[in-house]
């Protein structure tokens, strides 16, 4: 059976892991290279690298280091941030990204998701919504959950996943940074309207809350976090124990 | 020296770091000089069946992979490399593999339930069917990371290890000197990279 899968996600900034984090036997905490390594080595299922940086510079600087985490790391990687054109998939994916992960650059340009779809298949194109509630419906924001696009979540999902997104992350912005559990309302909603994997976020906070997640949810398929899991508080392994302790068949 | 034969067909990046990790003596080439002088050759590719088996045959290789592996030489597929030791897939059509294994490759669509998503991708436990050297360091239920819509069928013959999604589903062949994995050894973690050591190691088969 195929397992759930956890992942942690990881904001880099200036060729550093953004968010001080603190493992016993990682030499320098903000590498992006040695904290990848670091939960390849326990547990993750894969691993997101997320690009928070802005100039052209710091972009060339991400993807040398990006190309540095692909050669050491032996599990699925996907990167997001600052994709907008179907070269910003060519230029991660040939640093041995798998997966790509595109936000406000489909917002900007829909028909973003389908060229790239057809170019590298739909397994390698992630659609990453930011969604937040408004008057009682779930809508799409952008840029980074701070602009309202007044588009409807589950229709612009659909779109989506129609024109070749593989694969759903739905970051609930009600949620997020809250840490009182994953939005079971809203993931439900996308998981009954779409057909391929569904990736939760935003607002773990224990072990308790990825338990809820899988138990409440059964066909979601993964579940990911940053700073329960960059401040120690939930360590991986102990994660998958607990899941599997609730019959969650997980990779251990 | 390890021959990783480059025919246009996907992102050879992971698999030549995974070996370069594994201390593997790697070549990429797509000249058939180098692949006949090689210790070994891996036969990577993802995309469609028809499109690569096309590609493979425009340069000849087909051939060259067929002289080798009748000389005895190891192979390993991955992938739809894996794939393409079959006699023939049905994916958009009707397609001629390299004939190396008995079986066929169909799609998953109609014949898995209809509540499973495909592509099967994710991490997948491996059931053991056979022993093999390939096998040596892994234990059974670990897990390999899939990305696949089609799969082999009818090759009991070659068949080592499946994964269970609504049926079992092939994830490992191997036959003589010819061998596959329908799965990334190169993103399935230390389990992944001990399937590529034991392929690179001297013994016989």
């Amino acid at each position: 059976m195929i397992t759930k899968r956890i992942i942690p996600c990881l904001d880099v900034k200036n060729g550093r892991v953004v968010k001080g984090v603190n493992f016993e036997g990682v030499r320098d905490v903000s590498s992006p290279v040695d904290l990848g390594k670091y939960y390849s080595d326990h547990g993750a299922d894969e691993l997101v690298f997320y690009d928070i940086t802005a100039s052209y510079e710091e972009r060339a600087l991400f993807t040398d280091i990006l190309r540095r985490v692909a050669e050491t790391i032996f599990i699925p990687l996907t990167v997001g941030g600052g994709i907008n054109t179907v070269e910003d998939f060519d230029r991660v994916l040939k640093c041995g990204a798998d997966k790509v992960s595109v936000n406000s650059g489909a917002i900007r340009n829909p028909s973003l998701v389908g060229e790239a779809a057809r170019k590298y298949g739909d397994q390698c194109v992630v659609l990453s919504a930011d969604v937040k509630r408004v008057d009682g419906s779930f809508r799409i924001f952008a840029k980074g959950g701070r602009e309202d696009t007044g588009m409807e979540a589950i229709s612009w999902i659909k779109k989506c996943v129609n024109m070749g997104a593989g694969e759903v992350v739905v970051n609930s912005i009600d949620t997020d940074g809250v840490k009182q559990g994953f939005d079971i309302e809203m993931l439900r909603a996308v998981r009954e309207a779409v057909k391929v994997p569904v990736i939760a976020s935003g607002g773990a906070g224990s072990m308790a809350d990825f338990v809820r997640l899988f138990k409440e949810i059964p066909d979601i398929d993964a579940g990911l976090a940053a700073s329960v899991f960059h401040f120690g508080e939930i360590q991986i392994p102990d994660l998958k124990r607990e899941l599997r302790r609730n019959d969650i068949v997980v990779r251990l | 020296m390890i021959a990783v034969i480059d025919y246009g067909v996907g992102n050879l990046f992971s698999l030549c770091s995974s070996l370069r990790y594994i201390g593997a003596d790697t070549v990429v080439t797509a000249d058939p000089a180098q692949i006949r002088a090689a210790d070994k050759i891996i036969l990577p590719g993802v995309g469609a069946f028809g499109d690569a088996a096309d590609k493979l045959r425009a340069g000849g290789l087909d051939t060259v992979v067929k002289e080798e592996a009748a000389a005895g030489k190891e192979i390993l597929g991955i992938c739809l490399g894996m794939q393409l030791l079959f006699e023939k897939s049905y994916e958009y059509g009707e397609h001629a593999g390299l004939g190396l294994l008995k079986g066929r490759v169909v799609d998953m669509n109609g014949r898995i339930p209809e509540n499973l998503m495909i592509p099967h991708i994710g991490w997948n436990g491996m059931i053991f069917k056979r022993k093999h050297k390939l096998l040596r360091y892994l234990r059974e239920g670990d897990c390999v990371y899939f990305v696949h819509s089609f799969y082999a069928e009818d090759c009991e013959e070659s068949l080592i290890a499946t994964a269970e999604y609504g049926r079992e589903l092939t994830a490992i062949v191997a036959k003589d000197n010819v061998m596959g994995c329908q799965f990334h050894p190169e993103k399935s973690g230390e389990v992944g990279l001990n399937i590529l050591r034991a392929f690179c190691e001297e013994d016989a088969i």
